[in-house]
Protein backbone atom coordinates (compact mmCIF):
# COMPACT_ATOMS: atom_id res chain seq x y z
CA UNK A 1 0.00 0.00 0.00
CA UNK A 2 2.72 2.53 0.73
CA UNK A 3 6.61 2.26 -0.43
CA UNK A 4 8.96 4.48 0.26
CA UNK A 5 12.03 3.64 -0.85
CA UNK A 6 15.64 5.90 -0.27
CA UNK A 7 13.48 8.60 0.01
CA UNK A 8 15.63 11.87 0.29
CA UNK A 9 13.61 15.52 1.16
CA UNK A 10 15.06 18.41 1.49
CA UNK A 11 13.46 22.31 1.93
CA UNK A 12 14.44 25.46 0.09
CA UNK A 13 16.85 26.69 3.32
CA UNK A 14 18.85 23.67 2.69
CA UNK A 15 17.74 21.56 5.53
CA UNK A 16 17.34 17.87 5.02
CA UNK A 17 14.04 16.95 6.61
CA UNK A 18 14.19 13.25 5.60
CA UNK A 19 17.69 11.19 4.96
CA UNK A 20 17.76 8.10 2.66
CA UNK A 21 14.14 6.47 3.99
CA UNK A 22 13.07 3.12 3.36
CA UNK A 23 10.18 1.42 4.71
CA UNK A 24 6.95 -0.72 3.39
CA UNK A 25 3.37 -0.94 4.56
CA UNK A 26 1.11 -3.76 3.74
CA UNK A 27 -2.50 -3.95 3.45
CA UNK A 28 -4.32 -4.38 7.29
CA UNK A 29 -1.48 -3.03 9.01
CA UNK A 30 -0.95 -0.45 11.86
CA UNK A 31 1.67 1.31 12.02
CA UNK A 32 3.30 3.97 14.79
CA UNK A 33 5.68 6.87 13.33
CA UNK A 34 7.31 8.10 16.26
CA UNK A 35 10.39 10.41 17.19
CA UNK A 36 10.85 13.70 18.86
CA UNK A 37 9.17 16.66 16.93
CA UNK A 38 11.53 17.82 13.89
CA UNK A 39 12.32 13.96 13.32
CA UNK A 40 10.55 13.98 9.82
CA UNK A 41 6.91 12.37 10.84
CA UNK A 42 5.01 15.08 9.61
CA UNK A 43 7.26 15.15 6.64
CA UNK A 44 6.77 11.33 5.91
CA UNK A 45 2.63 12.48 6.36
CA UNK A 46 2.80 14.98 4.23
CA UNK A 47 4.40 13.24 1.57
CA UNK A 48 1.76 10.58 2.03
CA UNK A 49 -0.58 12.86 0.89
CA UNK A 50 1.07 14.42 -1.82
CA UNK A 51 1.29 17.98 -0.19
CA UNK A 52 4.94 17.46 -1.14
CA UNK A 53 7.26 15.69 -3.16
CA UNK A 54 10.69 13.72 -2.69
CA UNK A 55 13.72 15.53 -3.17
CA UNK A 56 14.78 12.11 -4.28
CA UNK A 57 13.64 8.52 -3.83
CA UNK A 58 10.21 6.58 -4.78
CA UNK A 59 7.25 7.22 -2.65
CA UNK A 60 4.19 4.87 -4.15
CA UNK A 61 1.15 5.25 -2.18
CA UNK A 62 -1.99 3.09 -3.07
CA UNK A 63 -0.65 2.98 -6.82
CA UNK A 64 -0.08 6.42 -7.11
CA UNK A 65 3.94 7.77 -7.70
CA UNK A 66 3.79 11.14 -5.47
CA UNK A 67 7.27 11.35 -6.71
CA UNK A 68 5.59 12.22 -10.11
CA UNK A 69 2.27 12.76 -9.69
CA UNK A 70 0.49 15.30 -11.55
CA UNK A 71 -1.60 18.31 -10.32
CA UNK A 72 -4.61 16.65 -11.02
CA UNK A 73 -3.96 13.40 -10.10
CA UNK A 74 -3.56 14.63 -6.43
CA UNK A 75 -7.65 14.50 -5.39
CA UNK A 76 -7.75 11.06 -7.27
CA UNK A 77 -4.56 9.78 -4.48
CA UNK A 78 -6.41 12.39 -1.70
CA UNK A 79 -9.79 10.35 -1.88
CA UNK A 80 -8.39 7.03 -1.42
CA UNK A 81 -6.79 8.14 2.14
CA UNK A 82 -8.22 9.53 5.36
CA UNK A 83 -6.16 11.98 7.17
CA UNK A 84 -6.74 13.41 10.90
CA UNK A 85 -4.48 15.92 12.28
CA UNK A 86 -3.67 17.22 15.64
CA UNK A 87 -5.89 20.05 15.79
CA UNK A 88 -8.94 18.63 14.18
CA UNK A 89 -9.60 20.92 11.34
CA UNK A 90 -13.23 21.16 11.48
CA UNK A 91 -15.57 23.98 10.28
CA UNK A 92 -16.46 25.99 13.42
CA UNK A 93 -19.86 26.95 11.51
CA UNK A 94 -21.10 23.70 10.39
CA UNK A 95 -22.56 20.99 12.74
CA UNK A 96 -21.01 17.32 12.79
CA UNK A 97 -22.51 15.98 10.08
CA UNK A 98 -22.30 19.21 8.01
CA UNK A 99 -18.78 18.79 8.48
CA UNK A 100 -18.47 14.79 7.73
CA UNK A 101 -21.02 15.85 4.87
CA UNK A 102 -18.60 18.49 3.44
CA UNK A 103 -15.98 15.86 2.13
CA UNK A 104 -18.58 14.30 0.29
CA UNK A 105 -20.19 17.21 -1.28
CA UNK A 106 -16.99 18.55 -2.64
CA UNK A 107 -15.93 15.31 -4.07
CA UNK A 108 -18.90 15.08 -5.69
CA UNK A 109 -20.80 12.20 -3.85
CA UNK A 110 -24.45 11.89 -5.23
CA UNK A 111 -26.54 14.26 -2.93
CA UNK A 112 -29.28 11.79 -1.61
CA UNK A 113 -26.76 9.19 -0.69
CA UNK A 114 -25.10 12.00 1.62
CA UNK A 115 -26.99 11.84 4.86
CA UNK A 116 -27.00 8.30 5.00
CA UNK A 117 -23.57 7.96 4.44
CA UNK A 118 -22.63 10.62 6.75
CA UNK A 119 -25.16 8.90 9.42
CA UNK A 120 -23.23 5.48 9.18
CA UNK A 121 -19.96 6.95 9.76
CA UNK A 122 -21.37 8.85 12.70
CA UNK A 123 -22.35 6.32 14.54
CA UNK A 124 -19.05 4.22 13.53
CA UNK A 125 -17.14 6.60 15.65
CA UNK A 126 -20.12 6.92 18.77
CA UNK A 127 -21.25 10.43 17.53
CA UNK A 128 -24.75 9.98 16.03
CA UNK A 129 -26.37 11.88 19.18
CA UNK A 130 -24.56 14.80 18.42
CA UNK A 131 -24.65 14.91 14.98
CA UNK A 132 -26.05 18.33 15.09
CA UNK A 133 -23.83 19.82 17.76
CA UNK A 134 -20.94 22.56 16.60
CA UNK A 135 -17.70 21.98 17.26
CA UNK A 136 -17.27 24.68 20.00
CA UNK A 137 -20.38 22.48 21.75
CA UNK A 138 -18.34 19.32 21.50
CA UNK A 139 -15.42 17.91 23.64
CA UNK A 140 -11.63 17.54 22.30
CA UNK A 141 -11.66 13.83 21.89
CA UNK A 142 -15.66 14.29 20.33
CA UNK A 143 -13.79 16.80 17.59
CA UNK A 144 -11.54 14.45 16.91
CA UNK A 145 -14.24 12.00 16.27
CA UNK A 146 -15.77 14.01 14.21
CA UNK A 147 -12.84 14.66 11.87
CA UNK A 148 -12.09 10.94 11.70
CA UNK A 149 -15.30 10.08 10.97
CA UNK A 150 -15.05 12.61 8.05
CA UNK A 151 -11.69 11.22 6.89
CA UNK A 152 -13.56 7.54 6.54
CA UNK A 153 -17.08 8.73 5.12
CA UNK A 154 -15.30 8.02 1.80
CA UNK A 155 -13.92 4.81 2.77
CA UNK A 156 -10.57 5.12 2.09
CA UNK A 157 -7.81 2.59 2.04
CA UNK A 158 -5.32 4.16 4.32
CA UNK A 159 -6.18 6.76 7.05
CA UNK A 160 -3.35 8.92 7.83
CA UNK A 161 -3.55 10.41 11.74
CA UNK A 162 -0.83 13.13 12.56
CA UNK A 163 -0.82 13.79 16.05
CA UNK A 164 -4.35 12.38 16.41
CA UNK A 165 -3.75 12.12 20.59
CA UNK A 166 -1.77 15.35 20.65
CA UNK A 167 -4.67 17.73 22.06
CA UNK A 168 -6.43 14.98 24.03
CA UNK A 169 -6.13 13.87 28.28
CA UNK A 170 -5.81 10.65 28.67
CA UNK A 171 -9.18 8.73 28.31
CA UNK A 172 -9.90 10.99 25.37
CA UNK A 173 -6.79 9.22 24.29
CA UNK A 174 -7.41 6.16 24.88
CA UNK A 175 -11.31 6.39 22.84
CA UNK A 176 -9.66 7.95 19.81
CA UNK A 177 -6.67 5.41 19.75
CA UNK A 178 -9.56 2.38 20.23
CA UNK A 179 -11.44 3.61 17.24
CA UNK A 180 -8.51 3.78 15.21
CA UNK A 181 -7.59 -0.15 15.95
CA UNK A 182 -11.32 -0.40 15.39
CA UNK A 183 -10.98 1.12 12.43
CA UNK A 184 -7.86 -0.72 11.16
CA UNK A 185 -9.50 -4.53 12.11
CA UNK A 186 -11.88 -3.36 9.43
CA UNK A 187 -9.42 -3.82 7.17
CA UNK A 188 -7.89 0.51 6.63
CA UNK A 189 -4.15 0.73 6.72
CA UNK A 190 -3.74 3.19 9.27
CA UNK A 191 -0.16 4.91 10.19
CA UNK A 192 -0.25 7.23 12.97
CA UNK A 193 2.47 9.89 13.67
CA UNK A 194 2.86 10.51 17.80
CA UNK A 195 5.38 10.70 20.32
CA UNK A 196 2.86 9.53 23.54
CA UNK A 197 5.22 6.12 24.12
CA UNK A 198 3.10 5.37 26.58
CA UNK A 199 0.41 4.49 23.76
CA UNK A 200 3.05 3.10 21.16
CA UNK A 201 4.09 0.62 24.13
CA UNK A 202 0.38 -0.69 24.89
CA UNK A 203 -0.17 -2.02 21.34
CA UNK A 204 1.02 -4.78 19.16
CA UNK A 205 1.79 -2.44 16.29
CA UNK A 206 4.56 -1.96 14.48
CA UNK A 207 6.18 0.94 15.12
CA UNK A 208 8.85 2.97 13.09
CA UNK A 209 11.46 5.52 14.47
CA UNK A 210 13.08 8.11 12.90
CA UNK A 211 15.39 10.77 14.41
CA UNK A 212 17.14 13.49 12.37
CA UNK A 213 15.04 12.74 8.99
CA UNK A 214 16.44 9.31 9.25
CA UNK A 215 14.84 5.53 10.21
CA UNK A 216 16.72 4.22 13.32
CA UNK A 217 14.47 1.77 14.13
CA UNK A 218 11.68 -0.67 12.30
CA UNK A 219 10.01 -3.25 14.35
CA UNK A 220 9.01 -5.74 11.73
CA UNK A 221 12.84 -6.18 10.79
CA UNK A 222 13.71 -7.69 13.82
CA UNK A 223 16.53 -5.33 15.63
CA UNK A 224 16.55 -4.29 19.13
CA UNK A 225 14.55 -1.28 20.22
CA UNK A 226 16.74 2.28 20.32
CA UNK A 227 17.07 3.79 23.80
CA UNK A 228 14.21 5.79 22.75
CA UNK A 229 12.35 3.01 23.36
CA UNK A 230 14.02 0.32 26.22
CA UNK B 1 -23.76 23.11 -10.57
CA UNK B 2 -26.35 23.63 -8.40
CA UNK B 3 -23.73 23.53 -5.34
CA UNK B 4 -21.81 25.80 -7.21
CA UNK B 5 -24.46 28.54 -7.52
CA UNK B 6 -25.22 27.85 -3.89
CA UNK B 7 -21.58 28.41 -2.80
CA UNK B 8 -21.02 31.34 -5.24
CA UNK B 9 -24.57 33.19 -3.48
CA UNK B 10 -23.60 31.66 -0.01
CA UNK B 11 -20.15 33.72 0.20
CA UNK B 12 -22.85 36.93 -0.73
CA UNK B 13 -24.10 36.01 2.69
CA UNK B 14 -21.03 35.49 4.13
CA UNK B 15 -19.52 38.69 4.02
CA UNK B 16 -22.22 41.09 2.49
CA UNK B 17 -20.11 44.38 3.23
CA UNK B 18 -16.83 43.36 1.00
CA UNK B 19 -19.14 41.94 -1.59
CA UNK B 20 -21.01 45.17 -2.06
CA UNK B 21 -18.15 46.98 -2.06
CA UNK B 22 -16.38 44.30 -4.68
CA UNK B 23 -19.85 45.00 -7.20
CA UNK B 24 -20.08 48.88 -6.59
CA UNK B 25 -16.41 49.59 -7.32
CA UNK B 26 -16.59 47.37 -10.60
CA UNK B 27 -20.13 49.26 -11.44
CA UNK B 28 -18.09 53.04 -10.72
CA UNK B 29 -15.32 51.63 -12.79
CA UNK B 30 -17.81 50.47 -15.83
CA UNK B 31 -20.09 53.67 -15.44
CA UNK B 32 -16.70 55.51 -16.11
CA UNK B 33 -15.89 53.85 -18.89
CA UNK B 34 -19.25 53.95 -20.04
CA UNK B 35 -19.45 57.46 -19.84
CA UNK B 36 -16.64 57.77 -21.97
CA UNK B 37 -18.15 55.27 -24.74
CA UNK B 38 -21.15 57.39 -24.52
CA UNK B 39 -19.41 60.36 -25.39
CA UNK B 40 -17.45 58.57 -27.96
CA UNK B 41 -20.45 57.21 -29.75
CA UNK B 42 -22.40 60.67 -29.50
CA UNK B 43 -19.01 62.37 -30.65
CA UNK B 44 -18.62 59.57 -33.40
CA UNK B 45 -22.14 60.08 -34.63
CA UNK B 46 -21.74 64.29 -34.71
CA UNK B 47 -18.78 63.46 -36.45
CA UNK B 48 -20.35 61.53 -39.03
CA UNK B 49 -23.21 64.39 -39.13
CA UNK B 50 -20.01 66.73 -40.25
CA UNK B 51 -18.47 64.71 -42.38
CA UNK B 52 -21.75 63.81 -44.73
CA UNK B 53 -20.87 67.56 -45.80
CA UNK B 54 -16.91 67.68 -46.91
CA UNK B 55 -17.21 68.15 -50.21
CA UNK B 56 -14.85 69.38 -53.12
CA UNK B 57 -15.70 72.35 -55.12
CA UNK B 58 -13.89 73.03 -58.08
CA UNK B 59 -14.01 76.36 -59.55
CA UNK B 60 -14.21 76.22 -63.83
CA UNK B 61 -12.30 78.87 -66.19
CA UNK B 62 -14.84 81.10 -67.76
CA UNK B 63 -15.78 79.91 -71.26
CA UNK B 64 -15.11 76.13 -70.95
CA UNK B 65 -17.08 74.50 -73.88
CA UNK B 66 -20.54 72.85 -72.43
CA UNK B 67 -18.91 68.96 -74.44
CA UNK B 68 -15.79 69.38 -72.11
CA UNK B 69 -18.09 70.60 -69.31
CA UNK B 70 -20.21 66.46 -69.83
CA UNK B 71 -16.99 65.05 -70.61
CA UNK B 72 -14.82 66.16 -67.41
CA UNK B 73 -18.31 65.67 -65.35
CA UNK B 74 -18.08 62.18 -66.42
CA UNK B 75 -14.55 61.41 -65.86
CA UNK B 76 -14.96 62.69 -62.18
CA UNK B 77 -18.13 60.92 -61.35
CA UNK B 78 -15.55 57.34 -62.06
CA UNK B 79 -13.24 58.56 -59.43
CA UNK B 80 -13.63 55.21 -56.95
CA UNK B 81 -13.68 58.28 -54.08
CA UNK B 82 -16.68 60.01 -55.71
CA UNK B 83 -20.61 60.20 -54.70
CA UNK B 84 -21.86 61.92 -57.06
CA UNK B 85 -20.88 65.02 -58.81
CA UNK B 86 -23.02 68.49 -59.76
CA UNK B 87 -22.12 70.67 -62.30
CA UNK B 88 -23.44 74.44 -60.88
CA UNK B 89 -23.61 76.98 -63.75
CA UNK B 90 -22.68 80.76 -63.89
CA UNK B 91 -26.40 81.51 -63.59
CA UNK B 92 -27.11 78.83 -60.82
CA UNK B 93 -24.46 80.32 -58.82
CA UNK B 94 -26.17 83.50 -58.74
CA UNK B 95 -29.26 82.37 -58.20
CA UNK B 96 -28.44 80.33 -55.44
CA UNK B 97 -26.39 83.91 -54.02
CA UNK B 98 -29.76 85.90 -54.43
CA UNK B 99 -31.46 83.20 -52.63
CA UNK B 100 -29.06 82.22 -49.77
CA UNK B 101 -26.86 85.78 -49.48
CA UNK B 102 -30.45 87.92 -48.94
CA UNK B 103 -28.47 91.06 -47.37
CA UNK B 104 -26.43 91.18 -51.30
CA UNK B 105 -29.55 90.58 -53.14
CA UNK B 106 -29.84 94.18 -54.50
CA UNK B 107 -26.21 94.32 -54.99
CA UNK B 108 -26.83 90.84 -57.29
CA UNK B 109 -29.59 92.51 -58.82
CA UNK B 110 -28.28 95.66 -60.25
CA UNK B 111 -25.08 93.69 -61.59
CA UNK B 112 -24.49 93.54 -65.48
CA UNK B 113 -21.97 91.00 -65.45
CA UNK B 114 -22.41 87.60 -63.88
CA UNK B 115 -18.87 87.50 -61.46
CA UNK B 116 -19.90 83.86 -60.01
CA UNK B 117 -17.58 81.02 -61.83
CA UNK B 118 -19.77 78.17 -62.59
CA UNK B 119 -17.93 75.20 -60.68
CA UNK B 120 -18.54 71.01 -60.04
CA UNK B 121 -19.76 70.00 -56.63
CA UNK B 122 -17.77 66.97 -55.92
CA UNK B 123 -19.30 65.15 -52.87
CA UNK B 124 -16.95 62.09 -51.43
CA UNK B 125 -18.13 58.49 -50.72
CA UNK B 126 -18.15 57.24 -46.96
CA UNK B 127 -14.70 55.78 -46.27
CA UNK B 128 -12.97 58.77 -48.43
CA UNK B 129 -14.58 61.56 -46.11
CA UNK B 130 -10.80 62.28 -45.13
CA UNK B 131 -8.17 64.97 -45.56
CA UNK B 132 -6.09 62.22 -47.52
CA UNK B 133 -8.67 61.22 -50.11
CA UNK B 134 -9.92 64.63 -50.55
CA UNK B 135 -6.35 66.10 -51.49
CA UNK B 136 -5.69 62.79 -53.40
CA UNK B 137 -9.24 64.14 -55.07
CA UNK B 138 -7.97 67.69 -55.54
CA UNK B 139 -4.79 66.81 -57.40
CA UNK B 140 -6.53 64.53 -59.65
CA UNK B 141 -8.93 67.75 -60.44
CA UNK B 142 -5.91 69.83 -60.85
CA UNK B 143 -4.99 67.94 -63.82
CA UNK B 144 -7.67 69.79 -65.61
CA UNK B 145 -6.63 72.63 -67.33
CA UNK B 146 -9.92 74.10 -67.28
CA UNK B 147 -9.96 74.55 -63.73
CA UNK B 148 -9.03 77.25 -62.14
CA UNK B 149 -9.27 76.82 -58.05
CA UNK B 150 -10.27 74.10 -55.79
CA UNK B 151 -11.49 74.64 -52.20
CA UNK B 152 -12.17 71.46 -50.15
CA UNK B 153 -11.70 73.23 -46.45
CA UNK B 154 -8.50 71.20 -46.30
CA UNK B 155 -7.46 72.44 -42.79
CA UNK B 156 -11.34 71.61 -41.21
CA UNK B 157 -11.37 68.09 -42.47
CA UNK B 158 -7.75 67.57 -41.17
CA UNK B 159 -8.71 68.58 -37.78
CA UNK B 160 -11.66 66.45 -38.05
CA UNK B 161 -9.66 63.60 -38.56
CA UNK B 162 -7.47 64.39 -35.45
CA UNK B 163 -9.76 65.04 -33.41
CA UNK B 164 -11.60 61.75 -33.92
CA UNK B 165 -8.52 59.84 -33.70
CA UNK B 166 -7.84 61.50 -30.33
CA UNK B 167 -11.10 60.37 -29.22
CA UNK B 168 -10.35 57.34 -30.32
CA UNK B 169 -6.88 57.01 -28.61
CA UNK B 170 -8.23 58.85 -25.28
CA UNK B 171 -11.15 56.19 -25.11
CA UNK B 172 -8.60 53.20 -25.18
CA UNK B 173 -6.11 54.39 -22.39
CA UNK B 174 -9.09 55.77 -19.86
CA UNK B 175 -10.90 52.57 -20.78
CA UNK B 176 -8.52 50.22 -20.12
CA UNK B 177 -7.23 52.21 -17.12
CA UNK B 178 -9.96 51.75 -15.32
CA UNK B 179 -10.56 48.14 -16.52
CA UNK B 180 -7.05 47.36 -15.14
CA UNK B 181 -8.51 48.81 -12.06
CA UNK B 182 -11.71 46.87 -11.79
CA UNK B 183 -9.66 43.70 -12.25
CA UNK B 184 -7.34 44.60 -9.22
CA UNK B 185 -10.26 45.61 -6.95
CA UNK B 186 -12.00 42.88 -7.91
CA UNK B 187 -8.83 40.30 -7.25
CA UNK B 188 -7.98 42.03 -4.16
CA UNK B 189 -11.92 41.27 -3.16
CA UNK B 190 -11.91 37.74 -3.97
CA UNK B 191 -8.40 37.41 -2.25
CA UNK B 192 -9.87 38.58 0.95
CA UNK B 193 -12.77 36.40 0.06
CA UNK B 194 -10.36 33.38 -0.36
CA UNK B 195 -8.19 34.27 2.97
CA UNK B 196 -11.40 34.38 4.96
CA UNK B 197 -12.57 30.94 3.64
CA UNK B 198 -8.78 29.43 3.48
CA UNK B 199 -9.49 26.93 6.31
CA UNK B 200 -11.80 25.32 4.39
CA UNK B 201 -10.37 25.37 1.17
CA UNK B 202 -7.31 23.74 2.97
CA UNK B 203 -9.84 21.11 4.13
CA UNK B 204 -11.28 21.01 0.52
CA UNK B 205 -8.16 20.26 -1.16
CA UNK B 206 -6.87 17.64 2.24
CA UNK B 207 -10.61 15.56 1.46
CA UNK B 208 -9.51 15.38 -2.53
CA UNK B 209 -11.72 17.95 -4.19
CA UNK B 210 -10.62 19.18 -7.41
CA UNK B 211 -8.72 22.54 -7.86
CA UNK B 212 -11.63 22.94 -10.47
CA UNK B 213 -13.94 22.04 -8.07
CA UNK B 214 -12.45 24.69 -5.76
CA UNK B 215 -12.08 27.28 -8.01
CA UNK B 216 -15.61 26.76 -9.65
CA UNK B 217 -17.37 29.17 -6.85
CA UNK B 218 -14.99 32.02 -6.86
CA UNK B 219 -15.03 32.23 -10.50
CA UNK B 220 -18.50 32.41 -10.25
CA UNK B 221 -18.48 34.64 -7.33
CA UNK B 222 -16.52 37.20 -9.54
CA UNK B 223 -18.33 36.75 -12.75
CA UNK B 224 -21.87 37.76 -10.57
CA UNK B 225 -20.29 40.22 -9.04
CA UNK B 226 -19.23 41.55 -12.57
CA UNK B 227 -22.73 40.86 -13.80
CA UNK B 228 -23.73 42.84 -11.07
CA UNK B 229 -21.39 45.50 -11.45
CA UNK B 230 -22.33 45.63 -14.91
CA UNK B 231 -25.62 46.38 -14.60
CA UNK B 232 -25.70 48.95 -11.89
CA UNK B 233 -23.11 50.89 -14.55
CA UNK B 234 -25.90 50.72 -16.83
CA UNK B 235 -28.35 51.73 -14.46
CA UNK B 236 -25.64 55.16 -13.48
CA UNK B 237 -24.59 55.21 -17.30
CA UNK B 238 -28.71 55.85 -17.70
CA UNK B 239 -28.97 58.31 -15.05
CA UNK B 240 -25.52 60.29 -16.05
CA UNK B 241 -27.44 60.44 -19.48
CA UNK B 242 -30.67 61.55 -18.71
CA UNK B 243 -29.49 64.07 -16.88
CA UNK B 244 -26.75 65.60 -19.25
CA UNK B 245 -29.67 65.57 -22.12
CA UNK B 246 -32.15 67.08 -19.64
CA UNK B 247 -29.89 69.78 -18.68
CA UNK B 248 -29.17 72.79 -20.27
CA UNK B 249 -25.89 71.25 -21.63
CA UNK B 250 -27.89 68.94 -23.21
CA UNK B 251 -28.81 71.38 -26.05
CA UNK B 252 -26.71 69.67 -28.39
CA UNK B 253 -29.57 67.73 -29.63
CA UNK B 254 -29.50 64.30 -31.23
CA UNK B 255 -28.02 62.83 -28.25
CA UNK B 256 -28.40 58.88 -28.18
CA UNK B 257 -28.08 55.93 -25.38
CA UNK B 258 -26.52 52.92 -26.19
CA UNK B 259 -28.05 50.14 -28.27
CA UNK B 260 -29.26 47.29 -26.53
CA UNK B 261 -26.04 45.05 -28.02
CA UNK B 262 -23.77 47.74 -26.55
CA UNK B 263 -25.63 47.31 -23.68
CA UNK B 264 -24.69 43.84 -23.50
CA UNK B 265 -21.74 44.29 -24.46
CA UNK B 266 -20.35 46.72 -21.52
CA UNK B 267 -22.71 44.13 -19.11
CA UNK B 268 -20.76 41.57 -20.46
CA UNK B 269 -17.51 43.57 -20.10
CA UNK B 270 -18.25 43.42 -16.04
CA UNK B 271 -18.17 39.97 -16.15
CA UNK B 272 -15.31 38.77 -18.06
CA UNK B 273 -13.63 41.57 -15.33
CA UNK B 274 -15.10 39.81 -12.83
CA UNK B 275 -13.62 36.27 -14.18
CA UNK B 276 -10.46 37.32 -14.81
CA UNK B 277 -9.64 38.97 -11.70
CA UNK B 278 -10.88 36.04 -9.47
CA UNK B 279 -9.40 33.95 -11.79
CA UNK B 280 -5.88 35.50 -11.55
CA UNK B 281 -6.48 35.43 -7.17
CA UNK B 282 -7.29 31.82 -7.48
CA UNK B 283 -4.76 30.63 -9.34
CA UNK B 284 -2.55 32.47 -7.58
CA UNK B 285 -3.75 31.38 -4.26
CA UNK B 286 -4.10 27.21 -5.02
CA UNK B 287 -0.53 27.31 -6.50
CA UNK B 288 0.61 28.75 -2.93
CA UNK B 289 -1.13 26.32 -1.01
Amino acid sequence: MIRFHNVFKSFPNGALALKDVTFHVSKGEFVFLTGHSGAGKSTIMRLLFAEQRPTQGEVRVSGFAVSSIGTTEIPRLRRRLGVVFQDFRLLEDRTAAENVAFALEVTGARRDTIPARVMRVLTQVGLAAKARAHPRELSGGEQQRVAIARALVNDPAILLADEPTGNLDERATRGVFQLLREINAGGTVVVMATHDLDLVRQAPFRTIELRDGAVVYDSTEDQQPDEALP
Amino acid sequence: MRQLFREALLSFRRAPLLSGLSVTTIAFSLFTVGLFLLVAINLRMALQGLEERVEIVAFVLRGTPPETITLASQDIAAFPEIQDVEYVTEEQALGRARKELVEFRDAYRDLSVNPLPASFEIRLKEGYRNAVSAERVAKRLEGFSFIEDIRYGRDWVERLDKLRNLAGIVGLVIGAAFAAVAVVIIGVTIRLTILQRAREISIMRLVGATNRFIRGPFLLEGAVKGLFGGLLSLVLCYAGFRLFRDSNLGTLGGLVFFRPDQMGMLVLFGVALGLFGSLVSVGRHLRNV
